[in-house]
């Protein structure tokens, strides 16, 4: 130790590699952790057992939301689809943007038109008032139910349920305010956004080339055990309603949304690990300057450990001696990396908006992996130290 | 080894048997060539004699010492310290053999220079399992009876070489070893400091019964010892009591 207080400067330069490389392991790991929260989050806010179906052949492209200009899809499929055994209920979609009015203030935003089963599979839970009914889509009202990110920007503190708004000019009974739910798994705030009936939206407000098609639909199925039944049945009764013949190409595309979720929760572990691995090279590079200024010390203190053995201390000490110099850098190094680490992620979290997550394991692990190199890489000066003869050391100039 | 194993005897302290060292060398041929260092020594101490080993450098007397301390094995021959095998000895019961049995003086004092005199004092009695405060407590009554305890906490270099060597010395007896081995123990000192040294090992030797073997180049500080042996390439030569007369002219 007291070797350690004489040679400041190169043991506080050991110790800051020691210092980044854990400090490297902390900070990716809690971005890697902090990514893997972020896509559960979104995935709890996703509604379970869904799938989304879109108009138009599967394209090699990965999930697009809304492609293209394919109408195959109407409000009657995702009714007939409510109906198969497998699936519990299907939401219906038409979208577009809309300028909104409300006493001076107008805010544009994204508009769907959809029937109440949506809001259900969708996952949305209702803040205040209630969503719009099946007799408001049947008899096409003017009722909106806002996100709520759209009713803050329009009404401030001003309850905006019973009050009514313009949309495209026309005036719209406020029915409802959705609960906040954050962004969706494609990284797209999902509470900036109103919601009227589908009749509603294709007569007056976003208008539709082909009276009864639609964007596309979710469908939830019954059961996450029934979800490979589900998409059988759904694109059977799809190919049939849509009389494709055998050997032709479906004109529509189920994807099972959990299964993307699943991808997205794998994929973020593999980034967690990947993170973490490059930053244990740091780790490992700074072990290694661990063990060359070991080697150097015990170079340099040959005639200590010759003066050493020739008072008694036998081998084990003198290896303890070593090694407790070695661990104690690393368990420095740690402590203050763990800090330091802690520190930059906080930093990052603040100035760029990411999701940092630090766990106590995540500490206990970085702590754990340095002193393990602290012990892996001082045991060889120790005991290069230990196996040296008494007379060499004591001779050694 | 063993095979001509001495009766034990209670008063020998050390036994040699026809012991050689010699060190291999590689000539400017390459080939590895033996280059005798120790011949055929034979040697009995007994327990509290003084004893000076004399003979010109590169003669063989620190390689002998640094065999007697246990700090160096010899290529052949027996040594016997209070009666037992050394080459029987284990790495560790030679550390506890040093740290008990001998205490070393050296030339160049070869204190920790981190420490300050107290803890160096102290360090002998860590190894040999004592809790750090009863072995500061027991180094500081050594340096008391050495006359050092103003100097307990100074660091070796903020003290003169007699007071070092003075710290090394007590450093040496504070596990009550009965053998001492000092190479050149007054080869640093100026001749007042050398007489200092030389009389505090006498007194230890006389009131102690504390045995001493001491390799010296000068026959004033041989003087205070009772028996000397001279080492000539690697031989003794003499071995015998201190008329110096008799003596065969040591250090031409
Ligand atoms: N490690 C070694 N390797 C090879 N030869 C050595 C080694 N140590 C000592 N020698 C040789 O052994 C011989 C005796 O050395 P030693 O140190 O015992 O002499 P010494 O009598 O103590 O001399 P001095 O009075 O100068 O201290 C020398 O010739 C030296 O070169
Ligand atoms: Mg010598």
């Amino acid at each position: 130790m007291r070797a350690l207080r004489m040679n400041r400067l190169r043991t506080g330069l050991t110790m800051l590699g020691m210092i980044i490389g854990v400090a490297a392991v902390v900070l990716m790991l809690s971005i890697g952790q902090g990514a893997q929260t972020k896509i559960n989050q979104s995935i709890e806010t996703m509604g379970s057992n869904l799938f989304i179906v879109l108009p138009g052949a599967t394209s090699s492209g990965g999930l697009s939301f809304g492609s293209g200009s394919v109408k195959t899809l109407t409000v009657n499929d995702a009714m007939a689809i409510a109906e198969l055994p497998a699936v519990n209920a299907t939401g219906p979609v038409i979208s577009g943007t809309a300028q909104l009015n409300f006493n001076a203030k107008n805010w544009s935003t994204s508009i769907t038109g959809t029937t109440p089963d949506y809001f259900m599979v969708g996952n949305w839970t209702i803040e205040d008032g209630s969503i719009f009914s099946e007799t408001d889509v049947r008899s096409a009202a003017r009722v909106v139910v806002l996100g709520s990110i759209t009713a803050e920007n329009l009404f401030g503190t001003i309850n905006p349920v019973g009050k009514t708004v313009r949309i495209t000019n026309r005036p719209f009974l406020v029915v409802g305010v959705l609960a906040a739910k954050g962004q969706s798994l494609s990284g797209r705030d999902q509470d900036d956004n109103v919601f009227i009936p589908i009749t509603t939206s294709e007569r007056q407000i976003t208008g539709n080339q082909f009276p009864g098609s639609i964007r596309y639909m979710l469908v939830q199925g019954k059961s996450a055990e029934t979800m490979e039944e589900a998409e059988i049945e759904i694109t059977q009764l799809l190919r049939q309603r849509h009389r494709i013949s055998d050997g032709m190409e479906n004109d529509f595309t189920v994807r099972n949304l959990t299964a993307i979720a699943d991808v997205a929760t794998d994929t973020a572990k593999i980034l967690s690990i990947v993170l973490g691995a490059i930053a244990s090279i740091s780790l490992l590079v700074g072990g290694i300057g661990i063990m060359n200024i070991m080697l150097v010390s015990v170079t340099e203190r040959t005639r200590e450990i010759g003066i050493r053995m020739a008072i008694g201390a036998n081998r084990n000490a003198i290896l303890i001696q070593f090694l407790l110099e070695a661990i104690m850098i690393c368990f420095m190094g740690g402590m203050i990396g763990v800090i330091l680490g802690i520190g930059s992620a906080w930093i990052i979290s603040q100035l760029i908006d990411m999701l940092v997550v630090i766990t106590l394991s995540m500490v206990f692990l970085a702590f754990l992996f340095s002193s393990a190199v602290g012990i892996f890489f001082g045991f060889y000066p120790a005991r290069k130290a230990a196996s040296l003869k008494p007379v060499d050391a004591l001779r050694y100039e | 080894m063993s095979t001509n194993q001495p009766a034990p005897s209670p008063t020998t302290l050390i036994r040699i048997a026809q012991l050689h060292k010699s060190y291999k060398l590689i000539d400017a041929d390459g080939n590895t060539i033996e280059n005798p260092v120790l011949q055929n020594i034979n040697l009995i101490i007994e327990k509290g004699e003084f004893v000076a080993i004399m003979g010109h450098s590169g003669s063989g007397k620190s390689t002998l010492m640094n065999i007697l301390g246990c700090l160096d094995t010899p290529t052949s021959g027996d040594y016997w310290l209070e009666n037992q095998n050394v080459a029987m000895l284990s790495n560790d019961a030679l550390a506890r053999l040093r740290n008990r049995y001998i205490g070393f003086v050296f030339q160049g004092f070869n204190l920790l220079n981190r420490m300050t005199a107290l803890d160096n004092v102290a360090v002998p009695l860590l190894y040999a399992g004592e809790n750090r405060a009863s072995s500061r407590q027991q180094a500081m009554e050594q340096l008391r009876r050495t006359g050092l305890e103003k100097f307990a906490m100074h660091h070796p270099n903020q003290l003169s070489g007699g007071q070092q060597q003075r710290v090394a010395i007590s450093r040496a007896l504070i596990n009550q070893p009965p053998l001492i081995l000092a190479d050149e123990p007054t080869g640093n000192l100026d001749t007042q400091t050398s007489q200092e040294i030389m009389t505090l090992f006498e007194q230890l030797n006389r009131e102690q019964g504390i045995t001493i073997v001491l390799v010296t180049h000068e026959n004033d500080i041989a003087a205070y010892a009772r028996r000397l042996i001279l080492i000539k390439d690697g031989s003794i030569v003499y071995d015998g009591d201190q008329a110096l007369e008799n003596v065969p002219d040591p250090v031409v």
